[in-house]
């Protein structure tokens, strides 16, 4: 099997027989980034086993996270769906008192057609407690795109200007029920929000991100007097952005199509298509987009781009020239591979679920453009790829680096074919200008070991036969 | 619906694949949804195994679930035939599926016509049984499938092995400490005199089971796994098999003089002798394990009546109450098992070596307890050491769930005379670690606690403004102090004197911090 490097891009896409984590495992991240949320999944025992071996040592930490696990009962429909979710949300409501409950529905809720969507909005009044539901599942999505999913719900949930006041006063005054402290809190918020919705164009940034890199990337904004009125998700519910056909909106990472789709279509907001702000070059032509679409001239970003380059160079001294197989199973996986480019390394090929030309427009625009600038051949793009085939690649290929699950991580490891989890660049800090770094030192990790370990004589670890 | 946040035992397509993944060249194909193949991160992770795993999935996607499954499972069996040359395709239902009502079975019967694999169907209900039952139930349709196979094709072999030799049922992947304890049964029957004659499953070939029943007798070291297999064959071939735990001083005698006895029904005939293990039993008892003159010794003596925990699968948690109770006169306050199907065994084993006995696969009710007992050590799962912390109690993980950790690359056997030592070792740290902690406590420690500097910075000239100290906060503690003093060296180098948020990205930016 011979591979063809062409000049254009190539879309290809195999059988979908890849390794991925289930999208439910959103959880772990946007239970720590909304405070006052609590995440409810519907499923099965297997949707806990995985849920409670993904997220390794968060499990013991009481997290705002909890299975409501189907029985025999509820498959067959002997219990009644409303009246057990009903026990377990009041519970949850005893127990923890959060802003909201996410139900994050499962591969089995689809099967059995578990109306979640019917039920919320009944129980909701009921219980007096907000409820979302997101459709997480792994019969439609693959891993990041579980975020999407509970982020498209939550556009629904996202304040007019009208009603922000009467809304929050009503929170508040649920909340004041319960105690006092909270009540202040909020109130201090409120003021905060209705002071920055004053502002001229409204700018609201859609995608979770730890909150020091949001304002970090708030603040860059802030350098071209560009004031951001808002963050889809919030640190809280409670503070949900202002949402209306005047809100430009811009988001930060690349599987938000359905969250990006879901703010244009029902809540007519305004899409700016940028590529997004992974690396330095992502990150200057992202607020360079913005900054072209609010008519602002960028101030300094060339320079600022340069410098980070430039601190970068021992970073970029290990990876130029060396070669990169993106296995997939993030989407992070076009952003990455264009910053990997831009340093210097070779893509071979950029594995990824799912392909929305649409959304990452922008994105595959300065793939392109970073191709030819670095006189790369382009490489190909393989949706929905079959991970068995893709070894077969490698084995031929043989790259310096593996970008992959932990599933094939050691066997390719032990074949000596150098890997990096592709998981850890969910969980680490990789946006924005000040953590180019930080991709960077996730990707020389495996090379630099290599650099301690060279001349042992051990590469390869299999047993021949 | 149950409210959940922690589940002991796993569901049951794990226990089906452990099983198979643990026979060579056996693939497993799960009927399953994206993501479902988690099985393969945790055997790749905690066993550090270098082989791909054999599992893979026959998506069950959007489509699958408007127009059925179709050709596709088909196909994947055959793909997977042509790709791999498996011996044996187990194709694996998952919680999914097994409400999808395809008929399985069908895709089973066709693939079977095309690929030189056998294929088979793993026979378990998601909605009733568990991880081990599974793994039981699997492991049992594995040994009938190849056993009936030969049988049809005369290739059976029934003759006994001229020496005397055993199988060792219920070895397998991701089981707590069992490559260990596996290589010290087979030390420990080599000392005997006793042949290996199959291990199963882990390392086994499935085309070499026909040859199973040419053992004296099976050996079933866990309660949870192999014991349906082992009654089948005593049904069937009239094998005998010994399922005493050989964990413990007391129990390793009581498991040699079993075997003692089932050689003896063949010795006499085709060994022209009787075997007699006494004297092995008792040097290995007084001289070569060091568990019976620990628990003499003034160490342990220290232990006598202290209170103690135990909670886990059957298996271990019985035999570490028996261990605790009857070799180290430790008191045993409660014992508890998540295991609910085993119940009545469990039960009747620790009865009279504990104060209560627990029987729950609720973690909250295990922490109440271990909360209303306040033993000095805990005996029990990860999730019991964690309790342990929150608690401040000292814990030793004696079964699964478990981390990385558990599979250490060092020899751990739990079973046999190196076992004991490994798990005096591990009894007797417990404790004496919660005992140092305790007098730590009385008498204030080794040392101030208070650290006179903290940091190299001095913080007079420089003012941190209420958010970035509130950024700073945000930071992890073990890297805060590394990041603050950095920050401030930025500040000083560019006299900045008031350091603001921009000011902290500035000083990563520029510092690579």
């Amino acid at each position: 099997m011979s591979i063809k490097i062409s000049e254009t891009l190539i879309f290809e896409c195999e059988t979908g027989n890849y390794h991925t984590f289930c999208p439910i495992s959103c959880v772990a991240w946007l239970y720590q980034k909304i405070e006052d949320s609590f995440f409810l999944v519907v499923g099965t025992k297997t949707c806990g086993y995985f849920l409670q071996n993904a997220l390794g040592v968060m499990i013991f930490a009481e997290p705002r996270y909890a299975m409501a696990e189907l029985e025999e009962g509820d498959i067959s429909a002997q219990l009644n769906d409303y009246q057990e979710l009903k026990r377990l949300c009041l519970q949850i409501k005893k127990d923890r008192n959060p802003s909201v409950i996410i139900w994050i529905g499962t591969c089995t809720t689809e099967i059995i057609k578990m109306d979640l969507e019917g039920m919320a909005p009944k129980l909701e009044i009921e219980i007096e407690i907000p409820i979302v539901v997101a459709r997480a599942n792994g019969l439609d999505y693959a891993f990041t795109q579980g975020e999407d999913t509970v982020l498209a719900a939550m556009v629904h949930r996202c304040p007019n200007q009208e009603n922000l006041i009467t809304n929050k006063q009503k929170i508040k005054e649920n909340k004041s029920k319960k105690t006092l402290s909270s009540f202040i809190e909020t109130g201090e918020k409120i003021d905060i929000s209705i002071k920055n919705s004053v502002n001229k164009i409204p700018l609201v940034l859609f995608g979770s991100l730890p909150s020091m890199v949001a304002s970090q990337l708030s603040l860059e904004l802030k350098h071209q007097s560009i004031n951001v009125s808002g963050w889809l998700p919030a640190q809280r519910y409670i503070d949900l952005p202002v949402l209306s056909n005047q809100v430009y909106v811009c988001g930060v990472n690349p599987f938000l199509s359905r969250t990006a789709t879901t703010l244009m279509r029902r809540r007519k907001c305004k899409l700016i298509g940028a590529p997004f702000p992974i690396g330095p070059d992502g990150t200057r032509a992202w607020i360079e987009e913005i900054c072209y679409v609010f008519g602002l001239q960028t101030q300094g970003l060339e320079q600022k781009e340069q410098k980070i380059w430039e601190n970068l160079k021992n970073y970029l001294d290990l990876v130029r020239g060396k070669s990169v197989f993106f296995m997939g199973d993030n989407l992070l996986e076009i952003s990455l591979a264009r910053f990997l480019i831009r340093c210097g390394m070779i893509v071979y090929e950029i594995g990824i679920p799912y392909m929305d030309k649409r959304y990452q427009a922008a994105e595959l625009t300065l793939l392109q453009a970073t191709c030819k600038k670095m006189c790369i051949p382009m490489p190909r793009i393989v949706e929905k790829p079959d991970n068995y085939n893709q070894i077969q690649r490698m084995r031929e290929l043989q790259p310096d680096l593996a970008i992959t699950g932990m599933a094939h991580a050691n066997p390719l490891e032990a074949r000596g074919i150098n890997t990096k989890w592709s998981v850890e660049f969910t969980f680490a800090q990789i946006h924005g200008f000040a953590n180019a770094k930080d991709v960077l030192e996730l990707i020389t990790r495996p090379l630099r070991r290599n650099n301690n370990l060279e001349n042992l004589g051990w590469t390869n670890l299999v047993k021949k036969g | 619906m149950k409210l959940a946040y922690w589940m002991y035992a796993g569901p049951a397509h794990i226990g089906t694949l452990r099983v198979a993944s643990s026979f060579k060249n056996v693939h497993a194909i799960m009927h399953a949804p994206l993501g479902d193949d988690y099985f393969n991160v945790m055997r790749s992770m905690l066993e550090r195994e270098r082989d791909f795993t054999p599992v893979t999935a026959s998506i069950v996607d959007r489509h699958v679930l408007a127009r059925g499954s179709q050709e596709k499972v088909v196909d994947n069996i055959s793909r997977k035939d042509k790709q791999e040359r498996p011996n044996l395709i187990v194709l694996t239902p998952t919680c999914t599926s097994s409400i999808l009502q395809e008929d399985l079975q069908n895709f089973v019967d066709r693939a079977a016509t095309t690929s030189k694999s056998d294929v088979i169907l793993a026979d378990v209900n998601h909605y009733r049984i568990n991880e081990f039952q599974a793994a039981d139930r699997t492991l049992d349709q594995v040994v009938r499938y190849y056993l009936d196979k030969a049988n049809r094709k005369g290739n059976l072999d029934i003759s006994l092995t001229k020496k005397p030799s055993a199988n060792i049922i219920g070895i397998f992947t991701l089981g707590f400490h069992n490559q260990h304890d596996c290589r010290e049964l087979k030390r420990l029957l080599k000392d005997l005199g006793i042949e290996i004659n199959q291990v199963i499953p882990e390392g086994g070939f499935v085309e070499n089971l026909n040859k199973l029943p040419k053992a004296w007798f099976n050996l079933v070291p866990y309660r949870e796994t192999g014991l349906m297999t082992a009654k089948y064959l005593e049904k069937e071939f009239g094998m005998s098999y010994i399922s005493t735990t050989p964990m413990g001083i007391v129990d390793i005698a009581n498991c040699i003089r079993q075997i003692q006895e089932k050689i003896n029904i063949w010795a006499p005939i085709l060994l022209n002798k009787k075997m007699n293990y006494e004297s092995y039993i008792d040097e290995q008892t007084r001289f070569i394990s060091q568990a019976a003159w620990f628990s003499r010794s003034i160490d342990c003596q220290n232990l006598t009546g202290k209170k103690a925990v135990v909670f886990g699968d059957t298996t271990h948690a019985a035999s570490i109450t028996k261990i605790l109770a009857c070799e180290m006169g430790i008191r045993v306050s409660c014992a508890g098992t998540y295991c609910k199907h085993d119940e009545e065994w469990f039960k009747e084993q620790v009865q009279n070596f504990c104060d209560e006995i627990l029987v729950t696969d609720d973690h909250t009710k295990v922490g109440d307890m271990i909360a209303r007992v306040e033993p000095s050590a805990i005996f029990g799962t990860q999730m019991e050491r964690h309790i342990g912390k929150r608690l401040d109690i000292p814990c030793g993980v004696i079964s699964s769930p478990v981390h990385i950790q558990n599979f250490t690359l060092g020899y751990r056997p739990f079973l046999g005379y190196e076992g004991t030592n490994q798990v005096a070792d591990l009894v007797y740290n417990s404790f004496t670690l919660g005992m140092e902690d305790h007098l730590l406590e009385i008498f204030g420690g080794h040392d101030t606690k208070e650290v006179i500097t903290k940091s190299l910075s001095t913080d007079t000239d420089l003012t941190w403004s209420s958010e970035s100290q509130m950024e700073l906060n945000k930071i992890p503690g073990f890297v805060r102090g590394k990041i603050k003093r950095n920050t401030e060296k930025f500040a000083r180098q560019n006299s900045i004197t008031i350091i603001t948020t921009e000011t902290m990205y500035a000083a990563k930016e520029s510092l690579n911090a």
